[in-house]
């Protein structure tokens, strides 16, 4: 099998984006199922009573990488066309900080917005429209903050390439990382509903 | 005119009524481990059949160059971001993958919400904040993960998922540092949610 499908012409641009909006659908649907379109949901996660966001999003993670990591090893996908963005280490991590503060303080990412607005919350919709101006600032900011945006440029760089290890000792290691925060996170729970009166949110 | 309103008001009675006789049950969210692992499936068809994994606010970013760019355009011309989603001119910025994956997103949790009766016309919010404060954090984070994703070359989709399932080092990196922000800022938005 050659896979990624798409790179290897199986289909068209045009036949590309009705792909992309069955996969959207996909990714829709599991968002809403896993309470992502709830604000209250996914703030809940830093405030340990409710870890629905790190069990869904790890666990996520974790099948993808397996599986990926399965079909490249028996030859079905070519990893190296499979795109990875490059990595720029300081940018990344400010922007990821940045993030951070408004996720607890809007209740969700550009995704997750998506799935709430689609089913009628006005918060999702006006959090949506906070992006949109979000991306405005950075766009006008742009040509002053441009060389900040390019430093520290570290090229295309996997974690196992990183740390001089192979890729199945990493994928294990992300596996084993996993088991753990699971681990922890269930009895995060139980002990957070015990402290607000048996009542995990 | 009068009938319009007259069944406006029909309707809205309608509604009110319905919602003291709960009469759609919202379905409890499904097991996290199974959403998982279904979420991870369709990050994984978008590898194998794409080459690419899944993203968000890169169709907000579309939206935002065209925005510009219809608004005034010799700006829009002299900004390097902006052209970036605005392509060389030869097909329309809309013809894009990651606005047309967003479209699905949008019509993946409506579908959902039908099936499992969410759907609900409401503001999401802690018990001690009013709707009006909780919009105006809700813009303001919006902007916030507007920007910082922006940053980062990538929100929560883009960078977290997929580049964490590709073991990317700036994804992981990235990932470390949402999460680090958003514990170190929980305490100053307790009131908000809980």
């Amino acid at each position: 099998m050659n896979a990624p499908f798409y790179k290897f012409g199986f289909f068209s641009f045009d036949v590309s984006l009705i792909v992309a909006f069955v996969i959207g659908i996909g990714f829709g649907f599991m968002l809403e199922r896993g309470g992502f379109g709830n604000a209250r949901i996914l703030a809940a996660q830093f405030y340990f009573t409710n870890m629905r966001v790190l069990k869904v999003m790890f666990t996520a993670i974790v099948t993808a990488m397996i599986g990926i990591f399965y079909l490249s090893l028996i030859g079905w996908v070519d990893l190296s066309l499979v795109y990875l963005s490059d990595t720029y280490i300081v940018p990344q991590v400010i922007g990821g900080l940045i993030l951070g503060f408004g996720f607890v303080i809007g209740g969700y990412c550009p995704g997750t917005s998506f799935v709430s607005l689609a089913t009628g919350r006005y918060d999702g919709l006006v959090f949506a429209l906070g992006v949109v101006a979000g991306i405005f600032v950075f766009g006008e900011l742009f040509p002053y903050i441009s060389d900040f945006f390019y430093s520290t440029p570290m090229g295309k760089v996997r974690l196992n390439e990183w740390l001089g290890v192979s890729y199945g000792m990493i994928v294990l290691a992300v596996v084993l990382m996993a088991l753990g925060a699971f681990a922890a996170a269930e009895w995060g729970e139980k002990v957070m509903a015990k402290k607000n009166g048996g009542v995990i949110e | 005119m009068t009938s319009l309103t007259h069944v406006l008001t029909k309707f809205k009675t309608a509604a009110g009524e319905k919602s003291h006789e709960h009469v759609v049950e919202a379905k409890p969210y499904s097991n996290p481990y199974y959403v998982g692992v279904g979420l991870g499936l369709v990050l994984l068809a978008a590898f194998v059949i794409m080459g690419r994994g899944l993203g968000a606010s890169g169709a907000l970013s579309t939206v935002t160059a065209l925005t510009v760019n219809t608004v005034a355009p010799s700006h829009a011309e002299g900004n390097q971001f902006y052209q970036g989603y605005l392509g060389d001119g030869t097909t329309n910025p809309l013809k894009d993958w990651l606005v047309f994956e967003v479209l699905g997103v949008l019509a993946g949790g409506f579908l959902s919400g039908i099936f499992a009766g969410r759907i609900k016309v409401k503001v999401e919010k802690g018990p001690r904040i009013s709707s009006k404060k909780r919009l105006v954090f809700a813009f303001l984070g919006g902007a916030l993960m507007g920007f910082g994703a922006k940053l980062a070359r990538g929100c929560t989709s883009g960078q977290a998922l997929t580049g964490g399932a590709l073991l990317n080092l700036g994804s992981w990196a990235f990932m470390m540092a949402v999460f680090a922000g958003a514990y170190a800022f929980a305490y100053f938005m307790r009131r908000q949610w809980t």
